[in-house]
Order: C-alpha cells, then structure tokens, then sequence
C-alpha cells in the first residue's frame, strides 16, 4: 500500500462516522466523536487533586485558621473558652504601664513586640550574610566549573547538610565556640588574641553565625540554578561586543539572577523567623526568639497569647515575603 | 583561535581564587560536624569542648547503655516508621500533583501557593495551630497522625518541584503515541510514564525520607507522649550537655550521609535504565 492510499484509508475512517461525505449526518455518532474529542487525555484532575488538597485543608490551613481564631479567645488558665477579647493583643503590644505617664513604663513597647523586632534584626542580619557568602559560591559552581559532572558533585557536596538534623549542626558549634573553643585557639595560633575570649559562646556573634552556616545553603540552591540558567550566547555576545567582565556582571549576570537571589532569601527569611531551637543550645536561652516565646506560653496553657504572638510572626513573615516579592518577579522562574 | 595570554592568565587566577573560597565554605559547613565527630571520642573525664582529655568510646558505650537519652532505640524506630511513610505519601502526592498540573485546571494557581506555603510556613506556627485545635476538640496529638500530617505538609513542596521539572522535560508524544495505539489510561501510566519518571519519584521520596526523619520543629508540640528521634536530641540537648550527645549526633549524620548515597545509588541506576 503506497503511502497516499493508506493516508486516504484513515482520512477516508475518521470523516466517514461524522456525515461529513453521507448526505445525512449521524447524530448519535457525531455527539459521542464531540465527546470524545472534549475529554482530555490522562487521569482526571479532581482526582490527582483531591487528596493533596484534603490534606492541605486538615494539616496547613485548619491550623493557620484556627491560630487566628483561638487568640481572640478567652484563657482559663489551663485552657481557653470561646470569647472576642483583644486583651491578648493589648498585651502584645503595650506593657503595664503604657497609658500611665508615671509609669517607667509609660509609651514603652511591651517585650512581646521588642522580641519580634530583635528576632526581624537577626534575620535581616543573618539574610545579608547568607546573600554574601552564597552568591560568590553558586557563582563559582555555575560559571566557573565546566563540566557538568563536576559542578553537580560539588553542588551536592554543599547541598548535602542540609538533609542532616539541624539540631545536630546546631549542637556541633559548641565545640567551636567555648573559651576552649576551636575558633579561640585558631585565633590565639595565629597571634590575633592573647587570652581566650568568652566572646564566642552564648553571644550574638555564635548564634549569627550558626544561624548563617545552618541556612545558607538553602541560598546557595535558589541562586545557582537562576545563574545556571542564563544562556551563555548572551554572555558570549556581550564579550564581542567589548564589554569587561564586570560589565557583565553588572548587566547581565545578577539582574537575570535576581529571582534566585529572591527565592533564597524568602527561604532564608522565614526559616530563620520561625526559628526557636538554636537560640537555646548556642545562645544559652539568653535572648528568647518570638518561637521560644509561641512555646514558652504554650507550655503554661495560654493558648491564646500563643496564638496570637504566633500571628503577629505571621503577619510580619507575610510583609517581608511581600515586599521581597515586590522588589522582584519570580513569577518567570516557577 | 587562542585567546591571548594575559587574559588566559587572569581567568585561571580567578577561577583559583574562587575554588579556595569554595574549599572555606566547605570548611565552614562541614568544620562543626568533625569538631563534634572528634570529640565524641573524648576521654571520660572530658568535657563538650576541646581539648581531648584522652581517647576513648566512652560516651558511645553510654550512647548505648539503656538510660543514657531516654528511650533512643524505640524513638529511632518511630522516627523511621514516620520517615517511610511520610517518603510514601510525598512521591504518591508529588506525583499525582504533578500529572495534574500538566494540564490547565480552574484554581491551579491557588492549589500551587498552597502546596508552597507548605516551605513558607514555620514549623512552630504549625505545630502551635494544629496542637491547640486538637486540644480544643477533645483529641491528643501522636506522631503517627498529627505528626505525619504536618510532616508530609513540610516534604509534599520539595517532592512537587522534584516531579514538576520531570515533567517539565517529559516527551508527551511517547504518551500520545501509545493512547493512539488504544492503550486505556491505566497501560499507558503502567507502560509509559511511570517507568520514565521513576528516577523522579525516587528523587521525591528522598526529600521525604530525609527531610521528615530530621524535622524538630514541626513535631515539637505533635508528637504527644511518643518522642520521635530529634525530640529526644533536643531533650538531651536541653539537659546537662555531655559528648553523649555527641555521639549520638555522629551517628544520626552518619546514618543520614547513608540514606543520601543510598537514594543517590538508586536514583543513578534507575536514571541509567529509564534513558
């Protein structure tokens, strides 16, 4: 059979149900050839849908709802009673003594909302670094080394902690930052300091920089896949033309790795606002994060302050998520 | 055409520079977790910081012995019980989320932000939320299904990027090729797809597996009286700090390097079969 015959054969199939050569149309078989030609291929979407769905309704958004609800409740002192009272949110914002002009007290912010506001310092602090020390790394995995091969080992090399427990990096600083501590005799070898420094351990500086080596991977993920992306033409084209390599950098590199930058800052900033655990094995429990303050009220069954200092760390993730968004489309990489 | 010598120089000098940044960072990453892999063979009479006092397995003997962190041995076993079946549900939801997302449907946009919020919302958010909603209706949170439920919550993105980009680069003609031959749904899935996406799903499950079996924070206030593996750290850490805690953080790592290189073995091999 030539090819023209068999190709008349199917056209000559497909039409002829449809009454398209018969001077009569063939109802029944029309509606069911619409039918038919309607239906996509593959499963159904409600049913590849339907329980991830469910489950993101019981185990992510009941929860957030009722966060919400339960801090305009009413606490009982071992439990809470359905009420509207926004005692709990007065009492985040104002201390005692807020309205009394002899009061100390008198216009201080209550240590609920100084917690939050320290716990947002230490983020912004924390982000910067992790930008810093990630960008010149994802850059020196996706530009500098060629072969795939390589740059996927080392990638993995970097990525790898970040599937142990965190407690456990967590736990694995002390060694470092005691007065005995490793960086203490680093620093005492090498002749910067004479005497051991209590410096390192239970103050701002360890728990920064734990903070930042237990998250900064998760920047590094984000900005090396937006900067392997970029097409090389364009890079290629660029030098052609004359530009130099900071040129290139500055014009086309980072604006094209921006949402990568985006994306590893939003996971940096929200991992690091709800993060209570560290605070408490390298900061000694010395600064309390609006996490340790969630479950400290929780323990004592005062859900509802729970709840709402809860909230409020929502609120601001939600600000900061926002405006990070604002400053640029990440639309393009998802 | 070579390009000429100064510049050829000047690359090779930067690309220098930036591998000794990338040995640092590597030193910076990893430094912790050896101080700690040394010291928990401190001698018995050291401490939690260096120096040694001594070489010994000391606290590795009391890692074993029965009291040393409360129960370890069954939280270890609840702890990996959880992580299959969170491994499970995450490659079964990833996947069948996926497929769908292959196709244009009212409300996908919604339905991803809220497979995302998933990474975006912290895990003592969660656990406060779903703790509190289940004490106010009469229920006490266990590991096995308040604990699983947020567990998934938290795995279930990764899995979905994971299968996401294999689909991105998935070739529907061999689909479209092998329904034209009349293969119903079900045969085209068992003969087609899955086999080319099995690489994917082991991928998935890998987040799962992992990410699940470390989580504290999500388990925190959900585990009810059952401690998972990291609870059972963190109540060690919360303690006196002795290298026990050491030892037993070395061997969590290194049972966690395992399951990687394992997943990674798979993945290599199915990867291999399904090109």
């Amino acid at each position: 059979m030539t090819t023209v015959e068999t190709y008349a054969k199917i056209s000559h199939a497909k039409i002829a149900p449809r009454g398209l050569l018969g001077s009569a149309p063939v109802v029944h078989g029309e509606a069911e050839a619409k039918r038919k030609y309607r239906r996509e291929p593959g499963f159904p979407v409600p049913v590849l849908i339907a329980p991830a769905t469910l489950w993101l309704i019981v185990f992510l958004f009941l929860p957030l709802i009722s966060i919400f609800i339960f801090s305009f409740w009413k606490t009982t002192g071992h439990g809470m009673v359905p009420a509207f009272t926004l005692e709990h949110y007065g009492a985040f914002f104002a201390s005692e003594g807020f309205l009394d002009p002899n009061s100390p007290d008198f216009l201080t912010p209550s240590v609920f909302i100084r917690t939050l506001w320290t716990t947002f310092r230490f983020t912004i602090t924390v982000m910067a670094i992790c930008l810093i020390l990630a960008y010149p790394l994802a850059y020196f995995l996706s530009m500098q080394v060629e072969d795939f091969k390589w740059q996927l080992a080392l990638f993995l090399l970097v990525m790898v902690p970040f599937w142990t427990s965190y407690l456990i990096r967590a736990v694995a600083w002390l060694p470092m930052l005691g007065r005995h501590g490793l960086i203490n005799e680093f620093l005492i070898d090498i002749g910067v300091i004479d005497e051991p420094v209590s410096f390192f351990l239970y103050s701002e500086f360890s728990y920064t920089m734990a903070l930042v080596q237990l998250y900064v991977v998760l920047a590094v993920g984000p900005i090396f896949f937006s900067l392997a992306k970029i097409d090389r033409t364009l890079l290629e084209a660029a030098r052609d033309m004359g530009a130099t390599p900071f040129q290139i950098f500055r014009e086309i590199i980072f604006p094209l790795s921006l949402p990568g930058i985006a994306i590893g800052m939003i996971f940096v900033f929200v991992m690091v606002m709800g993060e209570f655990a560290t605070a408490v094995v390298v900061y000694g429990g010395k600064t309390s994060t609006t996490g340790t303050v969630i479950l400290n009220y929780y323990a004592i069954a005062n859900y509802p302050f729970a709840a709402v200092n809860a909230f409020m760390l929502m609120l601001a993730m939600m600000i900061g998520v926002v405006f990070i968004l604002r400053l640029v489309d990440i639309r393009k990489e998802l | 055409m070579a390009r000429s010598t100064p510049e050829r120089r000047r690359k090779a000098r930067v690309k220098t520079a930036f591998s000794i940044y990338y040995a640092i960072f590597l030193v910076f990453v990893y430094g912790p977790m050896f101080a700690m892999f040394t010291l928990s063979f401190q001698g018995p009479r050291g401490g939690v910081t260096f120096p040694m006092r001594g070489l010994s397995f000391f606290w590795w003997e009391k890692l074993a012995g029965p009291s040393a962190v409360g129960d370890i041995k069954s939280s270890l076993v609840r702890s990996l019980t959880l992580a299959v079946i969170v491994m499970l549900i995450t490659a079964i939801f990833a996947t069948m989320l996926a497929m769908a997302f292959r196709k244009k449907f009212r409300g996908s946009g919604p339905l991803f932000y809220a497979v995302m919020a998933g990474l975006m919302v912290p895990g003592v958010l969660l656990s406060l939320g779903l703790a509190s909603l289940l004490r106010t209706i009469g229920f006490s949170p266990a590991w096995w299904y308040s604990g699983l439920g947020v567990h998934v919550v938290w795995t279930l993105p990764f899995g979905f990027l994971v299968m996401m980009a294999v689909f991105n680069r998935f070739d529907f003609r061999l689909e479209e090729a092998a329904r034209d031959m009349g293969a119903d749904e079900w045969t085209v899935f068992k003969e087609i797809t899955l086999p080319l996406i099995t690489p994917g799903i082991v991928a998935a499950g890998l987040f799962g597996f992992t990410l699940s079996y470390d989580e504290f924070a999500r388990t925190t206030l959900l585990a009810g009286a059952q401690n998972t593996l990291p609870l059972d750290i963190n109540a060690a850490m919360t303690q006196r700090v002795q290298p026990t805690i050491f030892a037993l953080g070395t061997a969590s790592t290194i049972f966690s390097l395992l399951m990687i290189a394992l997943f990674i073995v798979v993945y290599t091999i199915l990867y291999r079969r399904s090109r």
